[in-house]
């Protein structure tokens, strides 16, 4: 016996394995067999589609574009490049009420920052609170690195030099009065960002990290006084700088600006007429670049969009369809087996 | 070291380079300059003998194993791209990172080739440290060293069962006789003995070889690597000892020739011999083991040259995308007014020109897109071969018990084009029959001696004999049925009995005993032959060796003995197996030849005979023997010089040989002169192809004989014909007695002959017609080849699945023609166009009338039905012809008509360039499979070759890229693994290409929403993660695993085989229509997110993400919609591929806080998947992407289904309604193609069926009665066997 299994000492393993015996599920994609799931899926996709549709529909979007293209429009005169500090006021009614919270969003169109060497021109480190970079800015920040003084810029790299500066206040009019709709800038940006990714220097105060450094040269103001009402809210974890140094996908997007979540508007803003109030900064004419403010409550899906739910409907109705087809085809070309 | 000037060292070197190029090199002892240093050594020049295979060395192993890879293309690309990185206009990447991939790469290549090369390192170092023994002039003795430590001239002594270190010129043996055995199975897999002869005349000193007293200058040629041919001359320069050349005596001639016979292969083992002692003629890598040892083959398969034509579409596809990316960026940066705040200029405050940014960009989007161009494919591809080999290995169908043997894949890289082939090219002898062989019958003097029907015919026999006796009147007839009874014999039967096969009647003195020894011959015989070097005589193997037979003529009164010498030599056998026996009584005796034999113990040539073993070189010789000895003649020794033969009496004759006339191509027929012992007279017997023969009989001695020589020579080519038509492998037996003054002279021509060192082989052949001429012929055997197992079905098989079987085989035509019937090569249905033809006119006349023929006939419409499979037989002269340059097209045009194509007495050349002018001019697949070294050239020729490690050694195998041990192996080697090695493989290739574009798309369409800049939406890591980790696993298995339709149903169905030939699954639209599924796939994973984000504060690697995931599922899950067979390896890859990338990503983005700026991923995986949307847009945009192409898949296989589809539904019924579908099925699918009536009675696989088992079959004096005759010419043809 021995002997024998010595001579054989060459014979393959007779397992299911090496004898590529493995049980198997062979599906058959056929049209008999397919028939279930199209028209599962179909009528799956057509619930989702219709719960995202009614969703979205019910989502309010007001958007209002202030660039001041036409010189009919309020802003024109702000659009002027040359002009400095200027406020524009823009007029606005509302029908109904506007449901809260109500999320206020800045916009802007064909602003490139995906561009890929605008996005790598920041100083990850330095955004981390790291004083040696404070110094010595990394080389991605080029050439918005150093000042003419070559003096390093803090925070540094074009990203944050082309941070958005125009600041909004909205007003109710109530009989000809203006009241100011509060709003909360808090919670903006993504919690992690304000809390682990960006962090200021461990100063205090936090002006003394800035020794030696240079703000932007697009900023008005430098980095630890970007809202001198909150201490909290400076240097790299001020939310709208949070907010701007993520960079948007796409060339048309929009930034949370603030939410409307206090006093009588925490319900949302009711029907009436408001008074936009603008501080014009930011220039977008050198790319043919539009600006606006959109008023937006969220559901569970997000903003308002309609692409998806429509889309859900349509690709469900069309599996229903295809069972349709599938169920013709398999009458006309069945296999003889399936009989 | 003394100090020796540079121009001498110059001068030295150049002298050495010289002395290896001339085509001849003067060798000399090397004792006399014992101990002197290096450059007074005369041998300086030649090499050691320690050998080197390794590619590397330790210290140069990387920059060597970096330029070895660098040969491939597509490192260079991809090591171009990464340097490009560097380069900070145009990066896309962080550089280092672009370095990862061939990085990886890189190093997983270097450590499998340092693995190797490491392997080699130990075996190379454990050989040149083996021990062997070299005479040391101080010593005065042999003593002990190393391999290593050999050098040409040195003697080198070499004790039995040890292997032989370098090419040794023989110059002792303890054998008086100075021979000694080799064994060459470490060489080329032959394990049966050859003899090795001392190079005699030179001076040796018996019994005490003094290698001192060696002062010979060895001139011999300059290395090569034919391993059956050597030419050495020694030239004595003195000679002190007398000459011990006993027969050729010619001890003051100065020079000396001698060939291979002389010469011990390094490599080989020595058996049979204390010891031997050689002179050392070549050394280390100059040996000829060492020139033969070419290292693996490498060739390319028809799918990767097909794959390569596509990676240069991605190239141009590559090409065409990073040019709309320039020009993208081009008009995006013209159409901007001023400079926005996003576009950053350089660190000098200054934007290039758009024209200058856009060239780079150029570069920068090559960067991006590289994966087009899919790096890891080539790696995955070597990996899926592996796999794929490792199990076609593990068959255990294909594994052979016998020879405890698996199939070996020799050629890593073609395994699929095994799914592919259109034409194989059969070796007939050992590839289809067993190349065992079995005496069957013989004629004598022109009488027919059928032993297999013994018994039926003792009557007939009685009569025969009458007719011999008036035949060979001058004879009594020798007597006594009771020959067989010897008394040696009993043993022999006691054997017998042991063995079982037979049984025999000891009854002795009466004619029934004939009755019983027959019937031993009808069971058969048990061969203990086991490797011989078989050789069809036919066949034209260049190495033949010599073997006679010789017949009894009864006028001699006493049988006589041929004999052939050959160089081969006795192996000691255990047991000896059953002889056949031929019914004659003893007064013919069976023709006997014994090419070499030898005792068991040759100390003992007296032992009794029936322990008696024989080892052939062909087994045809080796059958001949055996059945001469079951008659009681036994061999009982074989010298160089001498052979002996016990006639049944019990006398012992011993033979003297004077020459032996070696086998070779050209004449075909081999000779050996002997002296008869009692008439004292020089005979010649001859043995050969009847062709070869009958041409040179003459007049035989004695004129009144004329007239029956004449009759004799009609009756046994009549009887010839019928072996042939029967299948049996037929040889001419002829004597000739020569007288001793031809002798003298011609033996003086023969000594200048074989002492010629130019053109020796023209001119040994010469001497040797110079005398085999006016032969007296004395009669022919037919030896039996059985067909191997299941060969008709595997063919059958083979032709169901469309492919071309050729046979070309070195045997007669009617021989071939029958076992082409036998083997269901040829059916009696089908309309056989013979071809057959002396000269050039004629030939090109029948093969344009043929090709009219068959072209009118398959043109004309009410002839699809019922056309007849056309089956071309050829012989090697009209081949010849045929494959001229001029006739050449028209021929394969006729044959590729034909269904199959027989090609007879063909030589090795013409086999492989029959397979070369098919393969090249009709631009298919081809396989050749063979077992011996005639079919090395064929085998090389083709696509694809298959050895048979078989009877013949395993020349065959080496040169092949498969070797297999049994023919019918091929049927699932071809039709179930070729099919899946193939399908597989190139769903694999198809899915690669797919799954890079549609990945690698989605970074292009990006493109045009952040201005051709090169953004990119996904981690870098993430993305080089999921080429290499998360999305390469499942391709690699699927090129393993994936199982189209079950092993079962392929055998069954073998015309599913269809399916990969020609274009096959990878067909250039194929690939396009998936690059176009990969456009629309990356497409709708683009744009279904990107319209669900629009306008929204979703920022780049949040939206990249669900892309990222999105294209993971999608590329996955397409590969589910491709993967046949679901086992739990698929789903635990798919599903552990989809577990890796979350688990991956989220511990990336959950650790990685600040690393890899600018993407930077920290949160952005977790973010997501808390939001419902990225749900819902996964599921909405997979099955978007996936729908067109599964819903193409169901209707497709609903309206239209391809046949592997309906043999996938087969594959689900269970085995017995399977297999009531499949013959329905079959005979459906087309009538032709299956004769039932032939499936449901099989042949017998063998030839034992009689004679008139295949009445009907077109034999070509049929073929010529029928009204689709083409043009049949054959010379032989008419005549019919008549029993």
């Amino acid at each position: 016996m021995v002997k024998e299994e010595q001579e054989l000492a060459n014979r393959p393993d007779n397992t299911a394995f090496t004898q590529q015996r493995l049980p198997a599920w062979q599906p058959m994609l056929s049209a008999g067999i397919v028939i279930p799931g199209f028209v599962i899926i179909g009528l799956a996709f057509i619930g989702i589609g219709v719960a995202l549709f009614v969703t979205s529909h019910s989502i309010q979007v007001l958007e209002l574009d202030y660039t001041g293209v036409e010189n009919t429009e309020p802003c024109y005169r702000c659009s002027d490049p040359s002009s400095k500090n200027c406020v524009c006021t823009l007029e606005f009614s509302i029908d109904s009420l506007f449901e809260g919270p109500v999320f206020f969003y800045y916009g802007l169109t064909n602003y490139f920052q995906n561009y890929r060497k605008y996005g790598a021109s920041r100083d990850d480190n330095q955004l981390s609170g790291d004083l040696d970079y404070f110094k010595s800015p990394g080389n991605d920040c080029a050439p918005y690195q150093y000042n003419s003084n070559n003096k390093p810029i803090v925070p540094c790299g074009a990203i944050a030099n082309s941070m958005f500066n125009d600041t909004f206040k909205l007003y109710q009019i109530i009989r000809g009065s203006k009241k100011l709709v509060p709003f909360d800038g808090k919670g903006i940006a993504w919690w992690t960002d304000y809390n682990i990714k960006y962090r200021n220097p461990s100063v205090t105060p936090l002006k003394n990290a800035f020794n030696d450094t240079v703000k932007p040269l697009f900023w008005s103001k430098p980095a630890y006084e970007l809202d001198p009402t909150d201490p909290a809210n400076n240097g790299f974890i001020n939310q709208d700088f949070l907010v701007w140094m993520r960079r948007a996908a796409l060339p048309d997007f929009r930034k949370l600006y603030r939410r409307i979540t206090e006093g009588d508007y925490a319900k949302g803003l009711p029907a009436g007429n408001y008074s936009l109030e603008i501080a014009y900064n930011y220039p977008v004419m050198s790319f043919d670049g539009r600006k606006k403010v959109v008023l937006s409550n969220v559901s569970w899906m997000g903003g308002k969009n309609e692409f998806l739910g429509i889309a859900y409907l349509v690709i469900g109705s069309l599996c229903v369809v295809m069972s349709i087809v599938m169920l013709i085809v398999y009458a006309k070309f069945k296999f003889p087996e399936e009989d | 070291m003394t100090w020796r000037s540079p121009l001498a060292l110059v001068r030295d070197a150049l002298r050495g380079q010289r002395a290896r190029e001339k085509d001849l090199r003067n060798l000399v002892s090397n004792l006399p300059y014992e101990g002197l240093e290096k450059r007074k050594q005369p041998n300086r020049y030649f090499p050691g003998n320690a050998i080197k295979t390794t590619k590397y060395t330790l210290l140069f192993f990387i920059p060597m194993n970096l330029f070895e890879q660098f040969h491939r293309l597509a490192n260079i690309y991809f090591v171009g791209l990464a340097i490009l990185n560097f380069v900070p206009v145009v990066n896309a990447f962080e550089p280092e990172i672009a370095l990862i991939p061939i990085c990886v790469i890189m190093c997983l290549t270097a450590l499998k080739d340092a693995w190797e090369d490491f392997r080699r390192y130990q075996s190379d170092r454990k050989l040149n440290n083996t021990p062997c023994f070299i005479y040391s002039r101080k010593a005065k003795k042999f003593i002990e060293r190393r391999w290593k430590d050999v050098r040409v001239g040195d003697f080198v002594k070499v004790i039995c069962n040890e292997i032989v270190p370098a090419d040794l010129l023989l110059l002792h043996t303890s054998d008086p006789n100075g021979v000694c055995h080799i064994e060459t199975s470490n060489l080329d897999g032959e394990t049966n003995l050859k003899q090795r002869r001392v190079m005699s005349g030179v001076c040796i000193s018996d019994p005490d070889f003094e290698p001192e007293s060696f002062n010979s200058l060895v001139v011999c040629e300059k290395p090569n690597n034919n391993l059956n041919h050597f030419k050495v001359l020694c030239v004595s320069i003195k000679c002190k000892d007398h000459m011990d050349s006993p027969k050729r005596e010619k001890p003051d001639k100065e020079k000396v020739g001698a060939g291979i016979e002389s010469l011990l292969l390094r490599g080989c083992t020595v058996r049979n011999t204390d010891h031997a002692v050689g002179f050392v003629v070549y050394a280390g890598h100059e040996t000829k083991s060492m020139l033969n040892n070419n290292g693996p083959r490498y060739k390319r398969s028809k799918l990767e040259r097909k794959l390569n034509k596509d990676v240069i579409f991605c190239v141009i596809l590559l090409f065409f995308m990073c040019l709309n990316g320039a020009l993208g960026h081009f008009l995006w940066l013209q159409a901007l007014p001023t400079v926005p705040p996003y576009l950053v200029p350089d660190s000098n405050g200054h934007l290039d020109s758009p024209g200058l940014s856009s060239f780079y960009m150029f570069f920068t989007m090559i960067i991006l897109l590289q994966v087009l161009i899919p790096i890891s494919l080539y790696v995955s591809i070597e990996l899926v071969k592996i796999g794929q080999i490792f199990f076609i290995t593990n068959d255990i169908d294909l594994y052979d018990e016998a020879t405890d043997s698996r199939i070996q894949c020799k050629a890593l890289n073609i395994t699929e084009d095994l799914g592919q082939i259109e034409y194989i090219f059969s070796d007939k002898t050992g590839t289809l029959t067993e190349n065992k062989m079995v005496f069957r019958r013989c004629s004598i003097m022109g009488t027919e001696y059928p032993h297999k029907e013994n018994a039926v015919r003792l009557a007939v026999l009685e009569e025969s004999e009458a007719e011999e006796n008036v035949l060979f009147n001058k004879r009594p007839q020798p007597v006594k049925p009771r020959w067989s009874l010897d008394t040696e014999d009993t043993n022999f039967e006691d054997r017998q009995h042991q063995h079982g096969s037979h049984r025999k009647s000891k009854v002795a003195g009466n004619a029934q005993s004939n009755v019983a020894f027959s019937s031993p011959l009808v069971n058969g015989f048990s061969h203990s032959l086991q490797s011989n070097n078989p050789m069809d005589p036919l066949s034209n193997m260049p190495k033949k060796s010599g073997y006679f037979s010789n017949i009894f003529t009864s006028w001699q009164r006493k049988p006589n003995r041929n004999r052939t010498i050959s160089e081969d030599s006795v192996v000691e056998g255990d047991i000896f197996n059953l002889p056949e026996i031929m019914e004659e009584p003893g007064d013919i005796n069976g023709l006997r030849r014994c090419s070499l034999y030898a005792p068991t113990n040759s100390d003992k040539p007296a032992t009794t005979s029936d322990n008696l073993s024989y080892e052939a070189e062909s087994p045809d010789e080796a059958a001949l023997v055996y059945a001469a000895k079951a008659y009681g003649f036994t061999l009982l020794a074989r010298t160089p010089d001498s052979v002996t033969v016990r006639l049944p009496s019990g006398e012992d004759l011993v033979f003297e040989v004077l020459d032996t006339l070696t086998f070779d191509s050209f004449r075909k027929r081999m000779s050996i002169l002997v002296r008869d012992p009692i008439t004292k007279k020089y005979v010649l017997y001859t043995k050969g192809a009847d062709y070869a023969i009958m041409e040179l009989l003459g007049t035989p001695y004695a004129e009144n004989l004329r007239g029956i020589q004449k009759k004799i020579a009609a009756d046994t080519q009549h009887h010839l014909d019928c072996y042939a038509k029967d299948g049996l492998r037929t040889l001419c037996f002829t004597k000739k007695v020569v007288s001793d003054k031809e002798y003298k002279s011609w033996f003086v021509n023969r000594q200048r002959a074989l002492a010629a060192i130019e053109n020796r082989e023209q001119l040994v052949m010469d001497t040797a017609v110079q005398l085999e001429t006016n032969l007296c012929l004395l009669g022919a055997t037919g030896i039996e080849d059985r067909l191997q197992e299941s060969v008709p079905d595997t063919i059958m098989a083979l032709r169901e699945a469309g492919i071309q079987v050729w046979v070309l085989t070195g045997d007669k035509l009617e021989t071939a023609v029958n076992i082409g019937y036998a083997c269901r090569l040829l059916e009696d249905e089908d309309l056989v166009i013979n071809m057959s033809c002396k000269n050039k006119l004629t030939c090109t006349s029948i093969v344009d009338c043929a090709l009219q023929e068959v072209r009118r006939y398959n043109e004309d419409p009410r002839n699809v039905d019922t056309t007849p499979d056309i089956s071309l037989v050829i012989d090697g002269l009209t081949l010849n012809m045929a494959l001229s340059s001029d006739l050449q097209d028209r021929f394969v045009e006729l044959a590729k008509h034909c269904r199959s194509v027989l090609c007879c007495r063909v030589t090795p050349l013409q086999k492989s360039s029959v397979v070369k002018v098919v393969r090249e001019k009709l631009k298919v697949m081809t396989l050749a499979v063979g077992d011996g070294a005639n079919d090395v050239n064929m085998i090389q020729a083709a696509d694809i070759g298959i050895g048979i490690s078989g009877q013949e050694g395993m020349q065959a195998v080496m040169a092949s890229d498969f070797a297999i041990s049994r023919f019918k192996h091929l049927k699932k080697l071809l039709l179930v693994h070729g099919h899946w090695c193939y399908t597989r493989l190139a769903n694999m290739i198809i899915y690669f290409f797919y799954k890079n574009v549609a990945y690698v798309n989605l970074l292009f369409w990006y493109q045009f929403f952040c201005g051709f800049s090169g953004t990119t939406m996904i981690d870098y890591w993430l993305m080089i993660f999921f080429n290499l980790f998360f999305t390469s696993a499942p391709p690699i298995m699927f090129g393993i695993m994936d199982r189209d339709i079950s092993a079962e149903i392929l055998l069954g169905v073998p015309e599913l085989y269809r399916t990969g030939q020609g274009e096959g699954e990878y067909k250039f639209s194929t690939f396009w229509v998936n690059m176009l599924d990969a456009f629309y796939q990356s497409l709708a994973c683009f744009f279904i997110p990107y319209l669900a984000y629009q306008g929204s504060d979703i920022d780049i690697f949040s939206f990249g993400t669900p892309l990222n995931t999105i294209s993971l599922f999608t590329i996955l899950l397409h590969l589910s919609i491709e993967i046949k067979a679901w086992t739990a390896v698929h789903l635990i890859i798919i599903g552990g591929s989809v577990v890796l990338y979350f688990v991956v990503t989220l511990a990336y983005s959950a650790v990685c806080v600040t690393c890899n700026p600018p993407s930077n991923p920290y949160w952005i995986l977790p973010r997501q998947m808390a939001d419902p949307m990225f749900y819902l847009l996964c599921l909405i945009t997979t099955v978007v992407a996936l729908l067109p192409r599964y819903t193409f898949h169901v209707l497709r296989n609903s309206i239209a289904p391809s046949p592997l589809v309906q043999a996938k539904h087969l594959d689900q019924l269970d085995p017995s309604t399977r297999s009531e579908y499949i013959k329905e099925w079959r005979s459906f699918r087309g009538g032709g193609q299956v004769k039932s009536s032939r499936l449901s009675t099989p042949p017998s696989p063998t030839l034992e069926t009689p004679v008139g088992m295949y009445p009907q079959s077109p034999t070509v004096s049929d073929i010529m009665g029928d009204e689709f005759t083409l043009n049949v010419i054959s010379e032989n043809y008419q005549r019919h066997l008549h029993l």
